[in-house]
């Protein structure tokens, strides 16, 4: 679990926000995709506790979204309902309504296993298997029943491509995935999220652990496959939203004195320049400036 | 010298300053090592003992021939051949039966029981397994299966096998217990179903210390007499047929020679003995490198 951070009071004064360097080729309206994710009303509880409360949200194809917002609010909760990951948490369960494609997520019929083939997730710490590269990338393929060597061999360089990573490590495929670096750790795990072709890449503060380089690294390399995939970016850096997402969903927790509970709440979600530039909310304002969270 | 001198001229003395803290850690420091001794002289003086005594009586034809000579023959007629094919494949049936069931129940254990009540009567029942003392597994397989099916190799398997059980259920256990669940997470968010990350990322994760754990059961059962007692019987004679007939085996052969008060005996005794033990350690040296050669990515 993240932990809960205290959260300062929320000043409500209205002065002159500096404004935040975004550079002029981002677009200010962003023609709207079709929807990946069509999320409603949705709540997420672990156990008799409410992580989430009543988040609305459409996700964008070929577009990058990030959540931000202060730790425990909850961003990552509804990241993880995305692909049904939270099903692996004992007592996790989902209120409320998140289409997929227009197909119900949480359907009954609905398999969590073909979820997460079409919809796969790069988590916080990297987490290469202790297996060698190669056998790292042709992990999903062969799990998808891809047993041809010439045919793997094509995936795992195309997706060690994909993932800036190939001249890297091509001539040591057959060495252990655990000897790379953190940056080159990270990027093997988004290359083997490739690998299986899925439609939509769920980033769980992916860079969180990174030196600045490689962070631009993998940046880089997001904006480079956005044409082809839908991504969700977690972040707890701002100035990382700014660069990279072309929507921007703000997160808060809201506190009940009265029963000492705290729940995340979906408070203001745009395009990236509005929440950055013209936040309607006042807590966005104030987060996305620095005086609070 | 570990002093340095800081921008003013002045020495910083960065050694580790002396009072109680310094000399707790030399204390504790000295003390591990006498602890490494202490268990190295018994250990030490078992091997020494066993090679000075037993290698005069190993030869080719002491390790080969199949006669079990009586007590009182000298050394140099007959051999342990009988025993050692006995022990080869009783303690190697017993394995074949309680390594996979016990990783199984380890499996279940970790991966599928969660806290329900089954995995948590499996985990009890195992750790209650382990206490109990071997004769009494013998005397468990001499009633359900010596009584209605008759001494062999076979029923001795069945004891050692449940002497093992427990041990590979829990070493298993805690092994799979070690691997991290961000793996078994990106698994799964690569679409695999449960039983595929258990297969292809859990237990390659955790086979070294599996077969650590399984060849101590291994090592335990082949050094084991009393389970044999009540369900191999003995026999003189190789018998190669592991599901019928007595049987015998190289601790019991230590056992009945050890008793004897012949000079033949005592040196066949001290050789079997040897024998055992080179067993055991070959057995963990070529497990070893079959392990090595399967897990070189993992590290």
């Amino acid at each position: 679990m993240e932990e809960q951070q205290d959260q300062r009071n929320v000043r409500q004064d209205q002065e002159v926000l500096p404004k935040l360097d975004i550079p002029d080729t981002a677009p200010r309206e962003i023609p709207t995709g079709a929807a990946v994710f069509d999320v409603k009303n949705t709540s997420i509880y672990y156990g008799s506790f409410r992580a989430v409360t009543d988040v609305s949200l459409n996700i964008h194809e070929n577009e990058i979204t990030a959540f931000i917002g202060p730790s425990g609010c909850g961003k990552t909760t509804v990241l993880r309902t995305l692909n049904r990951m939270n099903d692996l948490i004992v007592g996790a369960r989902v209120e409320g309504d998140i289409h997929y494609r227009g197909a119900s997520l949480y359907h009954k019929d609905v398999s969590p296993t073909a979820v997460r083939r079409r919809i796969g997730m790069v988590f916080q710490k990297a987490n290469p298997f202790p297996k060698s590269i190669y056998d790292n990338i042709a992990y999903g393929p062969r799990i998808n029943g891809i047993r041809n060597r010439g045919r793997l061999d094509e995936i795992v360089e195309r997706s060690l491509k994909q993932a800036a990573l190939w001249d890297e490590v091509k001539d040591r495929l057959n060495k252990s995935g655990l000897g790379l670096s953190g940056g080159q750790a990270q990027r093997l795990c988004i290359a083997r999220t490739l690998a299986v072709e899925p439609d939509v890449v769920l980033m769980d503060e992916p860079c969180s652990a990174l030196d600045p380089i490689a962070t631009g690294k993998i940046e880089d390399l997001m904006k480079e496959i956005k044409s082809r995939y839908t991504i969700v970016i977690v972040t707890h850096n701002m100035q990382q939203a700014t660069r990279v997402s072309d929507r921007t969903a703000f997160y808060s927790v809201l506190r009940d004195d009265k029963s000492d509970t705290r729940t995340g709440v979906l408070v203001e979600y745009g395009s990236t320049q509005q929440i950055f530039e013209d936040p309607h909310d006042s807590r966005t304002q104030a987060y996305v400036t620095g005086r609070m969270g | 010298m570990a002093v340095a001198t800081n921008s003013a001229g002045h020495p910083i003395d960065l050694r580790e300053p002396s009072g109680w803290r310094r000399s707790k850690n030399q204390i504790m420091t000295i003390l591990m090592w006498l602890a490494l001794v202490i268990i190295l002289i018994p250990l030490g003086f078992v091997l020494v003992t066993l090679i000075s005594k037993g290698a005069g009586a190993i030869s080719w034809q002491f390790l080969t021939n199949s006669t079990i000579p009586p007590n009182v023959v000298p050394l140099g007629t007959g051999g342990m051949g009988a025993a050692v094919v006995g022990t080869l494949e009783i303690t190697g049936f017993a394995a074949l039966l309680a390594i996979p069931l016990g990783v199984l129940g380890a499996v279940y254990l970790n991966e599928y029981g969660g806290n329900g009540i089954l995995a948590r009567l499996i985990s009890f029942m195992s750790s209650v397994m382990t206490g109990v003392p071997s004769i009494v597994m013998g005397l468990f397989i001499y009633i359900i299966w010596v009584l209605h099916f008759g001494y062999s190799g076979m029923a001795g398997s069945f004891a050692l096998a449940c002497l093992m059980l427990p041990i590979v259920i829990r070493s298993s256990y805690e092994m799979l217990r070690l691997v991290p669940d961000s793996l078994r997470q990106g698994s799964y968010a690569l679409g695999a179903t449960k039983a595929r990350v258990t297969l292809t990322v859990v237990l390659p994760t955790a086979l070294s210390g599996i077969v650590s754990g399984a060849l101590l059961a291994v090592a335990r059962a082949a050094g084991e007499t009393a389970p044999l007692l009540f369900t191999i019987l003995t026999v003189e004679q190789t018998n190669s047929n592991l599901f019928s007939g007595p049987d015998t085996a190289l601790p019991f052969q230590i056992f009945s020679n050890a008793q004897s008060a012949y000079t033949g005996a005592e040196a066949r005794a001290w050789g079997a003995a040897l024998t055992l033990v080179a067993i055991t350690f070959i057995l963990m040296i070529v497990a070893r490198i079959i392990t090595a050669l399967f897990t070189r990515n993992t590290r």
